[in-house]
């Protein structure tokens, strides 16, 4: 029991920091704890990683910004930001591109430059891929180092090698034909482990973790992009037929082709539904979190008993929803790379399924 | 709203970091690990077969063995019974052999006996006939005076039994 309260304990201290930076952050503007803006603060992205507040003194990692604005490129750090304008650039408050770099046109409208700044999440991003790379790559090298016929793997190997002969035979070598997954492996192994990473790093709310990287539709967008080449390009002629003359009723594809576009707009709806679930997901779970600790922002004002015994319920809610996150993260890093697995089979199945008739006859 | 309009920078960077990451574990990362876990998961089949061979083998090496002990043990088996036959038949053959050379010894003895009994016989009679020659003569000569007759067939008599006599030398 003990041993449960210390782990709250410290659960509550680690969970603090970085909301109460964007609690104070608001509260010093308006008496009401501005929940929606903390909320989204941390969901969303921003040009500087803001670590947490002591005192009034916020720390805050600047980050550059690389903008190309009417007057040709830009490259500073997010610091400068902070007194105002600079070379014409400013953050914009409220309306279309609230919280983006700006500058003013002739007109005096707000236009949004071409930004490709690197944001905290590009951050987030670049630092867990370091980790992943620098993870996988100290793995390869052990593999590399050791004879396997000797000897059993060690550290990292150990750590890893279960998890990716995991995901390679139960998943990828399951969905998809034996001669193509040695093709599509590394991509969907990639894929699950930088989603799981992402997904781990973003949980821990201390930099260099807590960038809501894969709860942002970009960072998304992009993996099922990827999954949607991935099945689309290298798809057999099978899969096509599939799709604009599948094995259903003449009528149905006829005069109007009903079927036919049903599958291919199902093309699109099947990264779309990747896309968006991962987003989902690990949006919603950051949100629940930051909801549960800024109730105890939110009681302050209740007086202390209320306060401290919503704090409790807090923490002991936060802890649940910590380790349930914990499980969403491989979850849905599992549930991206099977399901992306299990496209790209089908996309070659009907060949080899009909070889394999050929072959039966 | 925000929140489902991905924003242009972060999906470059996004799509840069993506593609390097892939392209990185692709080439040196994952297929370096799938391999070596395949070279093993094939070795330790090969190994489980072997092993497996092995154990047959070991098997039917043990049958083997016992086969061969068994026909060793049923060789030793005739081999003695052999043994103790050979045995047997020189015991035998000794004991015929001896009984051969005894039977021979006692048939020389026997005819040995029989020809001294026939000369001890044969000098008896002959005695008892010189013996009996005499008392006859004796008695004889006593009573051959009285008459002519009885004198006429002792010598007759005598005639007779000298020719037996001469016959019985004779054989």
């Amino acid at each position: 029991m003990n041993k449960i309260c210390k782990y709250m304990l410290l659960a509550f201290l680690i969970l603090m920091p970085d909301v109460s930076a964007h609690a104070a952050d608001t509260g010093a503007a308006a008496p009401d704890v501005d929940i929606k803006s903390m909320l989204f603060g941390h969901i969303g992205d921003s040009y500087s990683w803001h670590i947490t507040k002591i005192g009034e003194k916020d720390i805050v990692i600047p980050l550059p910004v690389i903008v190309h604005s009417s007057t040709g490129w830009h490259c500073f750090l997010s610091s400068r930001l902070e007194d105002g304008p600079y070379e014409g650039l400013y953050c914009a408050e409220g309306g279309e591109f609230d919280g983006k770099i700006v500058e003013k046109d002739a007109a005096g409208n707000e236009v949004r430059p071409f930004d490709i700044s690197i944001t905290k999440n590009v951050a987030g991003l670049m630092i867990n891929s370091l980790i992943l790379v620098l993870l996988i790559l100290g793995c390869s090298r052990w593999y590399r180092r050791h004879d396997v016929l000797k000897e059993a793997p060690a550290g990292i190997a150990a750590i890893l090698e279960p998890v990716i002969t995991f995901i390679n035979d139960d998943v990828i070598k399951d969905s998809i034909p034996e001669d193509q997954s040695r093709k599509y492996a590394p991509y969907l192994l990639t894929a699950f482990f930088f989603i799981l990473i992402n997904n781990l790093m973003g949980i821990v709310p201390v930099f260099p973790g807590g960038a809501n990287t894969t709860g942002n539709i970009a960072v998304t967008l992009v993996l099922a992009l990827c999954t949607f080449v991935a099945v689309n390009l290298f798809a057999n002629r099978h899969y096509w037929k599939d799709i604009f003359w599948p094995d259903v009723p003449w009528w149905l594809k006829v005069p109007i082709p009903l079927i036919p576009l049903t599958e291919l707009l199902g093309i699109f709806t099947k990264p779309f539904a990747l896309m968006i679930r991962l987003f989902a997901n690990i949006m919603a779970g950051h949100a629940i979190i930051l909801s549960f600790v800024s109730i105890i922002f939110i009681t302050v004002k209740m007086g202390p008993a209320i306060n401290g015994g919503m704090s409790f319920i807090t923490v002991v809610f936060g802890i649940f929803m910590d380790l349930l996150e914990l499980l969403v993260a491989f979850i849905q890093a599992y549930v991206f790379t099977m399901l992306s697995a299990v496209f790209i089979g089908l996309a070659h199945e009907g060949g080899t399924r009909k070889q394999a008739e050929a072959e039966e006859e | 709203m925000s929140l489902l309009m991905p924003d242009s920078g972060l999906l470059f960077w996004m799509l840069v970091i993506f593609l390097t990451v892939v392209a990185i574990l692709a080439k040196w990362g994952f297929p370096v690990i799938t391999s070596m876990v395949d070279k093993r998961r094939k070795y330790i089949d090969e190994s489980l077969t072997l092993a497996r061979k092995a154990d047959e083998k070991m098997a039917n090496l043990t049958k083997e063995h016992e086969r061969i002990i068994g026909e060793a043990r049923a060789e030793q088996n005739r081999l003695l019974k052999e043994a103790a036959e050979a045995r047997d038949n020189i015991i035998r053959q000794a004991k015929a052999k001896a009984q051969d050379e005894a039977d021979k010894l006692l048939a020389e003895a026997r005819i040995q006996i029989e020809a001294e009994k026939e000369s001890a016989l044969s000098s008896i009679r002959s005695q008892i006939a010189l013996i009996s020659v005499n008392v006859a003569e004796k008695i004889i000569r006593k009573t051959l005076a009285e008459d002519k007759e009885q004198q006429e067939l002792i010598r007759k008599m005598v005639d007779e039994s000298l020719k037996m006599d001469s016959d019985t030398v004779k054989n």
